[in-house]
């Protein structure tokens, strides 16, 4: 604390709007640098990605022009643009559902009873934070056409065998198990979380009211009390399967044909392997966008929490 | 307990579709260290024994060591996770306790542009992040692998949650004792919000030990690569024939996180969820 | 309508044995309270006859009925809940309802969406939305039929918790401290609507309460437990005026009941903190008992006389009609309450010396290990004229 021999009422003011001053300049110390580099490393570079998105600059070429919407009409005309964003969707329409569905019946089980909880829940959050870039090279090798796990396997009970990772029918569908698989683990630790927030009050409710089956307790307790976790899962899963990448570039380079481009992927090739800069930044558009409008509508669901209030 | 015990069937039915689950979510894993031990001619005769009939995991294992760079890809990413932790902490701390417990002017704007970046996926900002760093001369190097995340919006966003659930009398008696505004923030809150500090940890360590994206674009020199683009590159320089020292070489990088979890599962669990909800 | 008999309920969690052989019977159409602290094993004994818990020894019946394995749904009792349990999802008159579905609807019936296409489905479903009506006015709840437990006040969430156990006419109530979480002025009135609701209904019921006032405002008995065990089932004021326990004694009353260490010199006095009071006990001269006074047992005496305690005053509380003079007292452990009347006692300055009689027809004497030792016909019976 100064000591500010406090004699007029100018001094006052005076001391008053130093200590003012002195409390901006603290916040600027203890805020500034984070500012600076929200500023410099996301703020500024989405501009720009916008900005370059509407150019036709070629990375490393020296000038570049404005094109107005032409790159977005160029990339909606892209037969391989099409086929990502095309494949993208049909990706997450397996993901989200199988995802969600398996976890939360998972996720009941485990609670239904406390014997060895903590052991099945890590047992399958395990995929959740392996290295997916090594994971899928030990699913490539499950997967191999020959002495694959999986083909051997159907080949013992007498099922039709395939090329999983080079059959353009397969491809996509063997992705996105391996995507469930990698998410599983994650939507179930949030249902866990959301069953575990549920009241015993409630359950012992529907136990007086007569809901005595564990059918009874699902339908009237259980589901409905998960209602908004349910909403939250869908949207979490659905960014992560948006932004699927890795199972790509490690084990199909988006083939065969076209038949495993996803939207990371293609972003990845035009920006970094193509140097289509424009065009790129245009597809990181597009998926900014989606991902903004999702993380926004979750974040609305989340305010109103369904029907809590 | 409550009177809604399971019924034995219902108990068995309970276990039997669990240990069915989880052996499909272990089988990658499995069969991945399963090979990792297994000489070439058992891999490629196929067969469904987990264990070799010779064993070959010293030569797998040490192909994998030597051949291909892994232990320098594993110690990349110890020190490009701990440099990208170490700033984080170091910028995100104070600017969050700003946020949390100081009135200045612009506080909201300031929050608003948290929230805004926080929207912002990495993957968005990887374009125009390499073009800066292609033109500060940073690409292949370390600098580049790390300098995309040094703020984590995140971060701050978690640290101020909970440096406000710190009752304010705690920041006046700490300003009373004479500690400037920087040692509240590194003596008394950092400590206070050990909790959140583990979770964040443990959310940034691994999200970027395992990122491919950002590293793929970043750097192309071997020396440089962290574990997650390393394994890729040995996967491509073997072109999928040694399947054993591929597998070994996965495994090692994999198990590091692994291990670590299954000895801290709830914080793990913790850490990681908490990035959902940002 | 149902009687229930309690027969040496036992249960333990892992170490601690929660309640240890508890028998009660329960009349049938009566209002009884398990009235205790916190953790004294009422409001497991409370879930253990709703069918919530298994107990681990005894028996439970109702109606000479053995029902302890029966599920809570055949038991034919309700329960109304501390935090009342309502269904957050639902509608007001979908929580009163749901009992009732759960009774009439086939499971299949029960089904959403599919099983209301099932024949009489909607018939039923008709029935019971307007049976949930009349209970729902019954309580004076109906304008809030279609709204969401979160947008009721408290006391309105009450109404619904009691509205939902009343709609299929149980033989039992259950009430596990179903006003604690009422402020304290809504708690009065809530407490008067429920002693209404038990006579207009005429059924049993049981009342879990650690409020000593709702136990004996409510109560045509109250069961007092204390550490599993029941110490005692009486009518309210025999709680309080005959109570069989020292630990009942000190449980009920507010301030506390004075305990004084004392020592019989003939039988018909005891030796007490200096004192010699003429309280008959039968006793050989020589035993230790312990003496427990009311503080409205003590009446002020303006001198000393033989058979008064002086006690030197050191807190004095005004409350209108009464004092409530705190004082220490040589011997004494604690301080001594007593509640005397404002214009029989003048007013007391800290410090000064207090002489205070006793009615000796109202003392209670217990043996050293706490049970009670009835009071003997006194030769004389109050010290007042003495004084």
């Amino acid at each position: 604390m100064h000591a500010h021999p406090a004699a007029s009422p100018a001094a006052v003011g005076n001391a008053a709007r130093s200590r003012r001053r002195g409390e901006v300049l603290r916040a600027c110390a203890l805020v500034g640098p984070a500012l600076l580099l929200l500023l410099v490393l996301f703020l500024l570079p989405t501009l720009a990605i916008l900005g370059i998105a509407l150019t036709d600059w070629q990375f490393g070429a020296q000038s570049l022009s404005f094109v107005g919407a032409a790159n977005f009409q160029e990339i909606f005309a892209d037969a391989t643009f099409r086929a990502s964003f095309g494949n993208t969707l049909v990706y997450v329409l397996i993901v989200v559902p199988g995802t969600v569905v398996c976890a939360l019946v998972v996720a009941l089980l485990i609670e239904a009873d406390s014997r060895f909880r903590s052991f099945y829940r890590a047992i399958h959050f395990l995929p959740f934070m392996a290295t997916l870039a090594a994971m899928a090279i030990a699913w490539e090798a499950l997967l191999h056409p020959t002495i694959g796990l999986v083909n051997q396997m159907l080949a013992a009970i007498g099922a039709p065998t395939a090329n999983w990772l080079r059959d353009e029918r397969t491809v996509l569908p063997v992705l996105a198990i391996i995507g469930i698989w990698q998410n599983l683990g994650f939507a179930l630790v949030l249902f866990m979380a959301g069953l575990k927030a549920i009241p015993r009050d409630l359950y012992d409710a529907a136990d007086i009211d007569g809901a005595s089956s564990w059918m009874d307790r699902i339908l009237t307790v259980t589901l409905p009390m998960l209602g908004p976790v349910s909403m939250f899962v869908v949207i979490v899963v659905a960014l992560r399967a948006f932004e699927a990448f890795d199972t790509v570039q490690m084990l199909t380079q988006g083939g065969p044909g076209k038949a495993s481009e996803l939207l990371l992927y293609t972003l990845y090739r035009e920006s970094f392997e193509f140097l289509r800069t424009g065009y790129g930044a245009a597809i990181t558009v597009v998926f900014l966008t989606i991902v903004v409008s999702l993380t926004l509508f979750q974040a609305r669901v989340m305010d109103r929490k369904v029907h809590y209030s | 307990m409550s009177a809604h015990r399971l019924s034995l069937p219902a108990r068995l039915t309970r276990h039997a579709v669990l240990i069915v689950t989880g052996g499909m979510m272990l089988l990658p894993f499995v069969w991945m260290i399963s090979l990792s031990l297994k000489p070439p001619g058992e891999i490629f005769h196929g067969g469904f024994s987990l264990l070799p009939d010779r064993w070959n995991a010293w030569e797998n294992y040490t192909t994998a060591l030597t051949a291909a760079p892994l232990p320098r890809f594993m110690l990349n990413g110890v020190a490009v996770c701990a440099a990208i932790l170490a700033l984080q902490i170091l910028f995100c701390a104070p600017a969050a306790y700003a946020l949390a417990k100081l009135n200045f002017r612009g506080r909201e704007v300031v929050f608003g542009l948290v929230l805004v970046a926080l929207l912002i996926p990495h993957q968005v900002l990887a374009l125009p992040l390499f073009i800066l760093g292609y033109q500060l001369g940073l690409l292949n190097s370390y600098a580049a692998l790390i300098f995309p995340f040094v703020v984590s919006p995140f971060g701050i966003f978690l640290f101020r949650q909970f440096f406000k659930g710190i009752p304010d009398d705690i920041v006046h008696a700490a300003r009373l004792d004479g500690l400037s505004e920087f040692s509240i923030v590194w003596r008394i809150m950092l400590p206070m919000a050990m909790p959140a500090v583990i979770a964040f940890s443990i959310f940034s360590v691994v999200a970027h030990w395992n990122d491919l994206f950002w590293p793929l674009i970043a750097v192309r020199q071997e020396e440089l690569m962290p574990p997650s683009l390393g394994i890729m590159a040995f996967k491509n320089e073997e072109a999928g024939n040694d399947y054993g020292p591929l597998m070994a070489g996965a495994s090692l990088v994999v198990a590091p996180l692994l291990i670590a979890f299954l000895c801290a599962q709830r914080w793990f669990i913790e850490g990681l969820t908490a990035g959902a909800t940002k | 309508m149902a009687s229930l008999s309690i027969a040496g309920i036992t249960k333990g969690f892992e170490a601690t044995q929660v309640l240890k052989g508890v028998s009660l019977d329960i009349r049938d159409g009566e209002f009884l309270t398990l009235l205790g602290p916190s953790g004294c094993g009422k409001s497991t004994l409370l879930r253990i006859l709703a069918g919530l818990e298994i107990q681990d020894g005894g028996t439970i019946s109702i109606d000479d009925r053995v029902v302890d394995d029966l599920h809570p749904k055949k038991r034919d009792v309700a329960m109304v809940f501390q935090s009342y349990a309502l269904y957050p999802h639902m509608t007001v008159r979908d929580n009163i309802s749901v009992p009732l579905k759960m009774r009439r609807l086939s499971s299949w019936q029960r089904l959403p969406l599919f099983g209301r296409c099932l024949p009489n489905s909607a018939r039923i479903r008709k029935e019971i939305a307007g049976e949930a009506g009349k209970v729902a006015k019954s309580v004076g709840i109906e304008h809030l039929l279609d709204r969401k437990p979160g947008q009721l006040s408290g006391g309105q969430r009450q109404r619904v918790a009691v509205a939902r156990a009343m709609v299929r006419h149980p033989a039992v109530f259950l009430m596990d401290e179903p006003l604690s979480n009422l402020d304290a002025k809504l708690r009065v009135q809530m407490r008067a609507e429920i002693k209404e609701l038990h006579r207009r209904l005429g059924v049993t019921f049981i009342y879990v309460t650690h409020d000593q006032a709702e136990a004996m405002t409510l109560s045509d008995r109250v069961a007092v437990m204390l550490d599993g065990e029941l110490l005692q089932v009486a009518p309210p004021d025999a709680i309080y005026a005959e109570p069989n326990d020292r630990r009942v004694a000190e449980f009920i009353g507010s301030p506390k009941i004075n305990l004084l260490d004392a020592v019989v010199r003939t039988p018909e006095t005891i030796d007490v903190a200096g004192a010699t009071l003429p309280v008959p006990t039968g006793c050989e001269p020589g035993t230790n008992i312990v003496l427990g006074i009311r503080p409205e047992a003590f009446h002020y005496v303006d001198r000393f006389a033989p058979g008064t305690l002086g006690a030197r005053v050191h807190l004095v509380e005004h409350l209108g009609s009464d004092l409530f003079v705190h004082c220490d007292f040589p011997g004494a452990g604690a301080p001594l309450i007593a509640r005397l009347a404002t214009d029989r006692a003048p007013s007391l300055s800290i410090g000064e010396t207090v002489h205070l009689g006793i009615d000796a027809s109202r003392v209670l004497l217990f043996r050293p290990d706490g049970s009670r030792l009835p009071n003997r016909e006194a030769t004389v019976t109050t010290l007042r004229g003495r004084a």
